[in-house]
């Protein structure tokens, strides 16, 4: 099992959500971060004040998955994810020591298995 | 406006009528700004400022347009548009024309010719750029809106025919939902349309918005009878129960398709009776007003869930809002007109040659709106692109386009400080407490 980080532009969520759907890779956890990855700054003026924005909105998914699936998930990111330009995030993979799912108490490979493929989130 | 022009009268201004004037006209100023909110919340997030700043940057484009010569081509004397004789302001001085200073029915006029175009806008929003939006309110407020705009109310054809429009049925409302209708064909679609969902960013600034136009448009139609009369009265009055029914109608029909009753159809209703009885606002009775606001809700209701099947990208509904509701409001206006209440009897009260003026205004509004807002903005693109590139689109116009952020966090924010040259030649400060002045 590997935890995937991966962090992507906010403008191409919705491509790689779609893409890790279809690949069936459908557990995921998203969240709102800020970082800097040596992309060009955005350049904004309020009222004279004119200021470099260092940190870019980005989103950051963490997806726990069984060892089949990280190139699948991971193909589908960056086949979502790329522009071709400085900016489009990295993509980290780390081991997982244990995975527990909370209303079973399922354990690893079987607690990152969705309970049913491809079913609708919620 | 219900009157064609006025003779001039060397008569002093009615006190009564100049000061509920005064009054109108900033209210009608006020429709948009509250138009950019209204527009502001159902865009998305990174697009917000750019979509306020079509509406505001109105104010500058279609504003000078519209002082400088607009208002010769809709009001002065002519034929087919009116002549040059008010180019640049010229001849409008404190004369009294009607009960109040032609220079008031000016302004009046202006803040209209304002609004009209900023309500184009929501066809393009998300995906114009901001040069060619601040050509097109300039050029279409001259080559749309003021013929439109001679016609009904600075005595032209229309005026002549016999067509009613109370305060920019015609002149306003048709006239910008079929140049959104043009605009939104010649612009193409927004890139992310169809492939993602678009949804509003901010329900509460759609309410804010409604609530100012709601506001404002009391000043929009009860200043419409330019003075500070009975007519107003009706027209106030007809502005406060056509909405009411409107909005009971459209709950209704929301309730009943889907369940629930949502926000934003609220808003949208409200707009919509707003729009419709904007023709109608002196003509009809109160009754007649209830009427044509519960019958408004139906074209624009179901136009709204048709139009979001089809490829239009008329991004936030111009086409049924103000084209369907206007067209809608101008037809009632034929079927309901009062005798006893306007002056004018409709269709209800055996004229139904009334209905057929209203069509003609109607046919002839969108036909020309429809061509010259095809027109200018092909115009346009021949000197500049159009549509912001989809780099562009996919992070945002307002960043983009306007270098500022809507919900900034602030984090990150690094000051730019002038270089290093620059500060070197730039005088030392004074250390504190050693400046002496002289």
């Amino acid at each position: 099992m590997k935890l995937i980080t991966a962090i992507v532009r906010p403008e191409r969520l919705n491509d790689v959500l779609e893409a890790l759907f279809r690949a069936q890779v459908t557990g995921l956890t998203l969240s709102r971060v800020q970082g800097h990855g040596g992309e060009t700054e955005a350049v904004t003026t309020y009222r004279g004040v004119t200021v470099k924005m260092e940190l870019v909105e980005k989103v950051r998914l963490e997806i726990g998955v069984s060892d089949p699936f990280v190139d699948v998930a991971i193909r589908a990111i960056l086949s979502a994810a790329r522009t071709g330009e400085v900016g489009d995030g990295k993509i980290f993979v780390v081991p997982l020591e244990r995975v527990v799912r909370i209303r079973t108490g399922e354990t690893d490979v079987d607690a990152v298995t969705p309970v049913a493929p491809a079913a609708a989130p919620a | 406006m219900a009157v064609n022009p006025l003779p001039f009268a060397a008569a002093p201004s009615h006190p009564a009528d100049l000061a509920w004037m005064l009054v109108a006209t900033a209210l009608v100023l006020l429709m948009t700004p509250g138009l950019a909110f209204f527009y502001g919340g159902l865009v998305r997030a990174k697009n917000v400022l750019n979509t306020m700043m079509m509406s505001l940057a109105a104010v500058a484009g279609g504003g000078l347009a519209w002082a400088l010569a607009g208002y010769s081509l809709a009001f002065a004397p002519g034929g087919f548009v009116g002549g040059l004789d008010h180019l640049l302001l010229a001849g409008v001085g404190l004369e009294t024309r009607g009960t109040i200073p032609h220079l008031l029915f000016f302004a009046f006029q202006g803040t209209f010719a304002v609004i009209t175009v900023a309500l184009v806008s929501g066809a393009l929003v998300e995906r114009l750029r901001f040069g060619p939006w601040l050509a097109f309110t300039a050029l279409w407020t001259l080559a749309v809106y003021a013929p439109v705009c001679h016609w009904v109310w600075g005595g032209g054809w229309l005026a002549r025919l016999g067509a009613l429009d109370f305060a920019g049925g015609t002149v306003v409302h048709v006239n910008a939902g079929a140049a959104a209708l043009a605009a939104a064909l010649v612009l193409g679609p927004r890139r992310d349309r169809g492939r993602q969902a678009l949804l509003p960013h901010s329900v509460p600034l759609v309410l804010l918005g409604t609530g100012l136009l709601w506001f404002g448009w009391f000043g929009f139609n009860a200043g419409s009878a330019l003075a500070a009369d009975g007519k107003a009265v009706l027209a106030f009055t007809a502005t406060l129960l056509a909405p009411m029914a409107t909005l009971a109608v459209w709950m209704a029909l929301d309730a009943l398709r889907g369940g629930r009753v949502t926000a934003v159809g609220a808003a949208t209703a409200i707009v919509v009776g707003l729009v419709a009885v904007t023709p109608a606002a002196g003509f009809v009775s109160p009754r007649g007003a209830l009427a044509l606001g519960a019958l408004a809700a139906l074209p624009s209701y179901f136009g709204l869930l048709a139009r979001a099947r089809t490829r239009l990208d008329d991004s936030l509904d111009v086409v049924a809002a103000h084209g369907l509701g206007g067209v809608t409001g101008a037809l009632l206006t034929g079927v309901l007109a009062s005798a006893a209440w306007g002056g004018t009897p409709g269709l209800l009260e055996g004229h139904p040659d009334q209905l057929l003026r209203q069509a003609a205004a109607v046919g002839a509004t969108l036909a020309w709106s429809l061509a010259g807002t095809w027109l200018v903005l092909r115009a346009i693109a021949w000197f500049a692109p159009l549509r912001a590139a989809d780099r562009l689109q996919s992070r945002g116009l307002d960043v983009e386009l306007h270098g500022e952020e809507a919900y900034g966090s602030g984090e990150g924010a690094i000051l730019v400080l002038p270089d290093p040259e620059e500060r070197a030649s730039a005088p030392a400060l004074a250390p504190l407490g050693t400046a002496t002045g002289a």
